[in-house]
């Protein structure tokens, strides 16, 4: 066996050796480089394909916030050419800056997409300005007029698909009460939480939720606990909003709990436990921004959407989802399509008995002060 | 050093009439000193080797894997940048572990003292707003200093007067350090605006710290580098770092010796945290700007593998988080170009890791390196 290995290991290294010219000429080159002070490589932009970075704060198959990214990363890669270069685990620090450079310097790529919502400020920022001839856009919808304008921002509302979600679940459930498992009690996580129990409750008004926040985007032990927990209180169908809910759905699947997925498709994981989720379908926003460039312009610094839009899906009904649901929640859907459609309507208390909108207020998906939002609403148990 | 110390008491060999020639004094010196460098070096390329079996078994190759590190992190300017700029925080880092293991004690809590130090350092900007930066810059960072030094000092305080263990007491510090941090970002010192990312309020562009004359790296690098450079004068070349060397060879001698242990102990660990936290302050004042949850990012973990390999020498740190940077800063072009996941950095750095501490049983066994050794054979001879 290991006699093989070797024999194996030393076919491999001689055949690469003649594959690979490492030689000495190629370190002294190297050096020489070095004292120039130039890159030993040049950039390949003018006359070769285009090339596009795209770099994930987290493995890039976690099955949820990276792996939504990466499929759409993957759509491009099918597109002739366009060549697609990928990092994963590159941290919020100078880390992202070093990988954004190497990319351009290194790999001549001329349009990048930093994903993580930490790599906009200073990060991306920093080497827009550094350089002005590469595009860049950033996963979030923090780019403002003020920021450079070979950067831009692209974001979807998905509280549309925890909405639908919730209807689907409070068809499910048989005790009533549902279950968030929550990174951070910031205004897109709440707006999710909001729009998944209201969503339920528009089934069933007596449906309760209950979130438990972990405190951090990605934090395994603290999001099975959390689960734990929340099925230990009752719920019976649970949903999250963490960047990889694969610890959370087969947590929630082993303990014979419904689940709704969110981030990208986890039907594999909870196999007949899965009732659909809400899912990002970055590949249409890659696509469109790739064209442009193609076409010689810029892509647009600032695009958000949802459902109708196509920057938001469902995943497929699972075998649990009865006709009723299904029936239910593909007529709010079609509404939904025709856009304009309100989660936050009035009369509507938070859960500290406040009114967070008036009789007849209705807010759309891109109304302003869903960015903003900072309560939960009446009927979801736990604190933002 | 050692050649010139006569035990009282003892009786003298012979040395006066037998001392070897000079020659053989120099090769032996030359041969004591080779030592140190020989096993961590030929340890580093044993791990490499081992390290290849893998690459291979994947059907990947070796030499274009050192290609690629070469590239991407030494080979060019920019990658030498790319490099520097990775190891600035790991200086830093290892020391919170190296200094405190002069004393025999291993703290792997530093992750801790760098997030305490840049929220300190980003809460004590903002009283501070209008004064002149030369004034401000340095207290933001004494705040965070002192953070640093009173988490981990505290660390070091319960070893020594109260004997809890200080390697699991530094590590749930660190968890309790990184949730206040969260606690204190997410409300007390959370800038309103940060909507979806909380951070503390911004401390200014006037108090941002900027980067090395010349170089795309920041000033935590030059820090960095005069702090393991201290570090070394003091537990080399001070009394101070002679007596901590003592208590962690032994500490019943040493308390016998009427050292003050307890003072030791505390004083080395806050020094640890100290620094660890300065880390923290540059991540805050030279590149976030703020303090938010990207503090969090595991140098302190990895400063604990640069101390190891650094075998907990100061001026071994250099030369260590130097490589370290450069594997990590080459991780994405091997991503990128050979296919390889991201772990493969930390594949390699942990077969390092094992390899050099497995290299730590061999120090004294070789006999070129060992002249007493060579005085055995001698004397058996004659």
């Amino acid at each position: 066996m290991l006699a093989k290995l070797v024999q194996t290991a030393w076919k491999d290294g001689s055949r690469l050796v003649s594959a690979h010219p490492f030689s000495r000429r190629h370190l002294l080159g190297g050096a020489a480089a070095l004292s120039l002070g130039t890159l030993p490589f040049g950039r390949a932009r003018a006359a070769g394909p285009l090339t596009v970075g795209f770099i994930y704060v987290g493995p890039k198959d976690d099955y949820g916030y990276n792996q939504a990214h990466a499929q759409g990363a993957a759509a491009l890669k099918a597109i002739p050419g366009i060549e697609v270069v990928e990092e994963e685990n590159v941290r919020e620090t100078t880390d992202v800056q070093k990988t954004m450079e190497s990319m351009i310097n290194l790999d001549g790529a001329s349009l990048v997409f930093p994903t993580s919502f930490g790599y906009f400020d200073p990060h991306v920022l920093i080497e827009a300005k550094k350089n002005p001839k590469v595009q860049f856009r950033h996963c979030g919808g923090l780019w403002t007029e003020a920021n450079p304008k070979n950067a831009g921002s692209y974001f979807g509302y998905i509280a549309q698909g925890q909405y639908l979600n919730g209807i689907v679940a409070a068809h499910a459930s048989k005790s009533k009460r549902l279950g968030f498992v929550a990174a951070k009690p910031v205004p897109q996580v709440l707006n999710n939480v909001n729009g998944f129990l209201l969503g339920a409750r528009s089934v069933d008004p007596s449906i309760t939720l209950q979130v438990i926040f972990t405190g951090e985007w990605s934090l395994a032990v603290k999001e099975a606990e959390a689960t734990n927990a929340l099925i230990d209180a009752g719920a019976d169908v649970i949903t999250c909003h963490v960047d990889g809910p694969k610890v959370v759905v087969e947590t929630a699947a082993r303990r014979g709990a419904f689940v709704c997925g969110y981030h990208a498709d986890q039907s594999a994981l909870a196999k007949d436990k899965y009732l659909t989720g809400a899912e990002w379908n970055w590949a249409s926003i890659y696509k469109g921004f790739v064209a442009d460039l193609q076409a010689g312009k810029a892509p647009p610094n600032f695009v958000r959407g949802g459902l109708p839009d196509g920057f938001v899906k469902m995943s497929p009904y699972g075998p649990a989802v009865s006709e009723a649901a299904r029936q239910n929640a593909d007529a709010v859907k079609a509404e939904m399509m025709k856009g304009g459609f309100a989660i936050i309507k009035g009369p509507l208390k938070d859960n500290k008995g406040n009114e967070v909108a008036g009789a007849g207020t209705a807010l759309a998906e891109n109304a302003i002060e869903l960015e903003k939002t900072s309560y939960l609403v009446e009927g979801v148990k736990g604190s933002a | 050093m050692a050649a010139d110390t006569t035990a009282p008491g003892l009786p003298l060999s012979e040395s006066g009439a037998d001392r070897p020639p000079a020659l053989l004094q120099i090769r032996a010196w030359l041969a004591r000193r080779a030592e140190g460098v020989a096993i961590p070096v030929g340890a580093v390329i044993a791990g490499f080797l081992i390290f290849s079996l893998f690459l291979l078994a994947l059907g990947k190759s070796p030499l274009a894997f050192l290609d690629l590190v070469w590239r991407g992190g030494f080979g060019s300017p920019f990658a030498l940048q790319n490099s520097l700029q990775r190891a600035a925080p790991l200086l830093l880092a290892a020391l919170c572990v190296a200094l405190p293991a002069r004393l025999g004690l291993v703290v792997i809590g530093g992750e801790g003292a760098i997030v305490l130090g840049g929220v300190a350092a980003a809460a004590a900007a903002q009283p501070l707003q209008g004064l002149p930066p030369m004034l401000a810059v340095p207290l933001m960072a004494l705040a965070a200093a002192g953070a640093g030094a009173a988490w981990i000092g505290a660390v070091g305080a319960l070893r020594a007067y109260r004997g809890v263990n200080e390697t699991i007491a530094s590590l749930l510090m660190s968890y309790i350090a990184i949730a206040l941090s969260n606690h204190l970002i997410e409300g007390l010192l959370r800038d309103p605006n940060s909507l979806n990312k909380p951070s503390t309020w911004p401390i200014g562009e006037a108090f941002a710290v900027g980067a090395l004359p010349g170089l795309d790296v920041h000033w935590g690098l030059g820090i960095g580098v005069l702090a393991c450079l201290a570090a070394y004068a003091l537990t080399e070349r001070t009394t101070i770092g002679f007596a901590a060397r003592i208590a962690g060879g032994n500490v019943r001698a040493a308390q016998i010796q009427g050292l003050p242990v307890g003072r030791l102990v505390v004083g080395f660990t806050a020094l640890g945290g100290a620094c660890a936290a300065l880390a923290g302050f540059f991540e805050v004042a030279a590149v976030h700007g703020n303090a938010n949850a990207s503090l969090n990012a595991g140098f302190g973990y990895t400063g604990i593998l640069v101390a190891f390999l650094a075998r907990h020498n100061p001026l071994a740190i250099l030369p260590v988080a130097f490589l370290l940077g450069g594997i990590e800063a080459s991780n994405g072009l091997i991503q990128r170009r050979m296919q390889l996941p991201d772990a493969t950095a930390l594949v390699l750095e942990g077969l390092l890791f094992l390899v050099v501490l497995v290299g730590e049983t061999l120090y004294g066994r070789f006999k070129l390196f060992n002249p007493h050794l060579w005085a055995v054979k001698r004397e058996a001879v004659a």
